[in-house]
């Protein structure tokens, strides 16, 4: 929307500066990218080696024989020296080669495929429902400060930040799966319905729709719901503390009681002029909680026997499966870099100067 | 106030989805003639069973291939039986080994199984290299002799030349193991890459003749087995098996008690304590192979002291742990053998004893202790133990520091000899006493490099003990061989540095309508295809 913006005036002027300011910021944003991921890969890797952690016994086990041994230390190129090691590895990724998953016999990208999407899934919905229910609380408990409101606003936000998320998660499946059989259980389908529908995106819930499937849809969905709203509650008490204080600071402006006094209705100040103005530090608040999710959330994962990406690296670490740690590691770099480009541009939506 | 209506709104979206949701009740039960088996499948790397050696993946192979002989599950004791090979001979020195395979016979792709995938298997075997391949290697296949050691003469016999003699049951128990699966030849073949033998193919697909195919395997996930109605032993009760992994022991719980699934491997002894009173399910003890043991490093000049190891013998409260944090999931058990091999040794000489153990250490010299640190894996389970251990040790003066890691920190300290005590387990590799006989009780090169062996770890240098070890692998009489190996546990549980203490006990929950689901014992892996609903 901006950029159709910027085109527009600058064919007016007829002028090639802002085209290639453009140009520049475009190459300075690409190069910030590639440099900071090329230092994760850097630390991963380095740590990845130093760490007492023998990836050789990963692969053949304890019972191996020494020669054994010896040929799987070799054909992971460990007798080289670190720095030609990191050499062959940057050359590899360079062409999109993750390597092949010691745990897993298939290539790192193929399994990253298959996992990300589980977690993209729940996520995704997870952050949706955190929005949906934390702004408002934040909105409402910074309108009623200090009154019961507010204390209610702050027990439940705080209640969700600091009970344990597996235990939360073992209650959540003894009560609403266990006993009330509201939702399914873990698991993101039945197991009939496993691998019926074609994989497209390999969102169940998506996928489910394009095959215009909407059993399988509801299953997914019942499956989803617990996990989701778990993690959501916990976005959720970090969404709705920080709206709250973002709006008190808004609500003390100037420009509010203005507003009021111009005779607006309570409705148009609080949610119009005081919410929009919290707009931006909001999306930065958002998306770094939705990264935090994406990077794949291990006890929610294990709880719920949900395959996805926390799961997949944290058994590729303990079994020192570096190439899928690595691989890993790349993929939870691009969606921090990626969210952070994504509020940069939000930014510029909802304000216009920041265009 | 607006807000009031927000919170109405709030409330009201909650009921819709609740609703929403209660209305898709989920199916109850089970069907059939489907199998559902919540395990712990995150250590499965490969699919090739002459590759693979881990638990779970020895269970997939016992169902998806047949070897030349192989067990009955109803009746494990029974020793090896025909299998793909209906007899076999042994010639007078003890060395050539003719099998004959049945005929009529088929492979999942409709291939008839002859003497050639025999040939080609074993082979395949041998020239991979893989883990594994220690078990048949172990009697003289090597890359050079292999086209004439294991040989098909005609399309249904298979013969096999050992370079020396070895004990007939020594040789056909590791022709049970999962290694010695018979893969379908000319599929293999066709998926052959660079001269792989088919394996990078083969670690995600399956060529088998067994009761059931696989369908798919998701790594950490799941995989899937589709019967094979025409099986040569039995036709199995279930059409197909879904195994999931599902980490989390109160998860599987949960699961079974709602019925969604079938049978629950990995339950805790609380969680199999909390199902005893619900007369739907049911819970089977199956005693199996590992066994639980410290290690104590030679290269200790006070650990090497024969009183100071047989000290640390009587300071293990063997009865308590089991009756308390270990209950249910592993009995005493106090030789290197597991019950049920041949050859097995029931004497339990130790139990927790300070008085008998502060005597030996001060005639060992050490009546005031000495100082010890214990190596273990951060798993709760072996950190109790070592935690128990310390405990003990400390009542006679001995002061343990703990040093927990990951298991292949851990592992690849006592593979480098760098310890003073080791707590873990050790499972058998195939099913005949020789497989923990040989690392227990042989060390014949304690100067080299032998990592694999639990001897050479601890650094025993114990010529003549290899050399009954040895002897025992070439004894021809059955009876006397057993004896040899009972023989060989009463002197070790007195002087070895190796202190077993238990040996594993599966507990397994299942729906009570679920009849032979067979874990294999300590000789195998679980069955599938007895099952029935």
């Amino acid at each position: 929307m901006s950029n159709a913006v910027d085109t527009a005036t600058s064919k007016r002027r007829g002028s090639s500066v802002p085209f290639l300011k453009r140009l520049k910021s475009l190459v300075t944003v690409l190069l910030t990218v590639l440099l900071t991921l090329v230092g994760l890969l850097f630390v991963t890797f380095i740590i990845g080696r130093v760490m007492p952690v023998d990836p050789v016994l990963a692969i053949v086990g304890e019972r191996a024989s020494q020669d054994i041994y010896d040929a799987a230390y070799k054909s992971l190129g460990l007798d080289k020296p670190l720095m030609v090691q990191f050499g062959i590895f940057l050359k590899q990724i360079a062409q999109g080669d993750f390597g092949i998953s010691n745990l897993t016999a298939r290539p790192v990208s193929e399994d990253i495929l298959r996992v990300f999407p589980a977690t993209l899934e729940l996520a995704t919905v997870g952050t949706i429902f955190g929005v949906l229910f934390g702004v408002p609380m934040g909105v409402m408990a910074a309108v009623n400060e200090g009154k019961w409101q507010d204390q209610v606003v702050r027990f439940v936000g705080l209640f969700g930040y600091s009970m344990p998320i597996f235990w939360i998660g073992l209650v959540g499946l003894i009560i609403f799966y266990g006993l009330l059989d509201w939702v399914g259980g873990p698991g993101r389908l039945d197991v009939y319905y496993e691998d019926v529908i074609p994989v497209v995106t390999g969102l169940i819930l998506v996928d489910s729709l394009i095959e215009g499937d909407l059993d399988i849809f509801w299953n997914a969905f019942s499956h989803i719901i617990l996990p989701a709203s778990i993690l959501g509650y916990y976005s959720l008490a970090y969404i709705s503390r920080m709206t709250r204080s973002f709006m008190l600071e808004q609500l003390s402006q100037e420009y509010i009681t203005t507003a009021r006094v111009k005779g607006l209705s309570e409705r148009a100040v609080i949610w119009r002029h005081a919410l929009g103005n919290v707009m931006i530090p909001l999306i930065t608040v958002i998306a770094l909680s939705y990264a935090n999710l994406l990077e794949g959330s291990v006890l929610t994962e294990i709880i719920f026997a949900w395959p996805g990406l926390g799961s997949y690296l944290t058994t590729a670490l303990l079994s020192a499966d570096m190439n899928a740690v690595i691989g890993g590691t790349v993929v939870v770099g691009l969606i921090f870099v990626g969210l952070n480009l994504l509020s940069d541009f939000l930014y510029k939506v909802v304000d216009p100067r920041a265009r | 106030m607006k807000i009031k209506n927000l919170l109405k709104g709030l409330a009201f979206a909650t009921a819709v989805s609740v609703s929403a949701l209660s209305a898709t009740a989920t199916y109850a039960g089970t069907p059939d003639n489907v199998l559902v088996v919540a395990d712990r499948i995150d250590d499965m790397t490969s699919l090739d069973p002459h590759d693979l050696f881990e638990f779970s993946g020895t269970d997939y192979v016992n169902n998806v291939y047949d070897k030349l002989v192989s067990f009955d599950p109803k009746d494990l004791s029974k020793g090896y039986q025909p299998g793909l090979a209906e007899s076999w001979t042994v010639s007078d020195d003890g060395k050539t080994f003719t099998f004959k395979i049945a005929k009529g016979r088929k492979f999942h792709s409709g291939n008839d199984i002859t003497a050639h995938d025999a040939e080609y298997s074993l082979r395949r075997v041998v020239m991979l290299q893989k883990t594994p391949s220690f078990i048949l290697t172990q009697f003289g296949f090597k890359a050079e002799n292999v086209e004439t050691a294991i040989k098909a003469i005609d399309d249904y016999t298979l013969v096999v030349t050992t370079d020396e003699k070895y004990a007939p049951s020594f040789v056909l128990n590791c022709f049970a193991a999962a290694v010695s699966s018979i893969v379908d030849s000319k599929l293999v073949q066709s998926h052959e890459v660079d001269g792989d033998w088919g394996n990078k193919w083969l670690q995600t697909n399956s060529a088998g003749s067994g009761p059931f195919s696989l369908v798919k395997w998701k790594p950490n996930e799941s995989y899937r087995l589709k019967v094979n109605a025409d099986y040569w032993r039995a036709k199995p009760g279930m059409k197909s098996v879904i195994v999931r992994h599902i980490g989390e022991p109160a998860t599987q719980r949960l699961l079974l008690e709602k019925g969604d699934i079938d049978v629950a491997r990995n339950l805790t002894p609380t969680d199999i304590d909390g199902i005893s009173s619900n007369s739907d399910l049911a819970v089977d003890n199956d005693l199996r192979g590992r066994i639980m043991y410290f290690a104590m490093s030679q290269k200790d000049p006070i650990l090497s002291k024969p009183k100071v190891r047989l000290a640390l013998r009587y300071l293990v409260d063997y009865d308590g742990m089991v009756n308390s944090f270990l209950k249910g999931q592993w009995v005493v058990h106090q030789a290197f053998l597991p019950l049920t091999y041949m050859g097995e040794l029931k004497d339990k000489p130790f139990s927790l004893n300070v008085e008998k153990a502060k005597k030996l250490l001060a005639e060992a010299g050490h009546a005031d202790g000495f100082d010890v640190e214990i190596i273990v894996r951060n798993v709760q389970e072996r950190i109790q133990i070592a935690q128990s251990l310390q405990n003990t040790f400390k009542q006679a003066g001995i002061n343990v520091s703990l040093t927990q890691g990951t298991g292949k920190q851990i592992l690849g300290q006592y593979r480098a000899r760098d310890f003073q005590i080791y707590v873990g387990t050790w499972g058998p590799d195939y099913p005949d006493p020789h497989t923990n006989a040989d690392t227990f009780a042989s060390n014949p090169d304690n100067n080299g490099t032998h990592a694999g062996k639990l001897a050479w770890r601890a650094s025993w240098d114990i010529p003549e003990l290899s050399a009954i070890t040895k002897a025992a692998s070439q004894e021809t009489d059955k009876e006397k061989r057993a004896q040899m190996y009972v023989d060989m546990q009463k002197e070790h549980q007195m002087n070895s540095p190796f202190v077993e203490m238990f040996q594993k006990n599966d507990q397994t929950a299942r729906q009570a309508n679920v009849q032979g689901f067979y874990t294999g014992s300590a000789v195998t892996g679980v069955y599938y295809w007895t099952v029935t609903k």
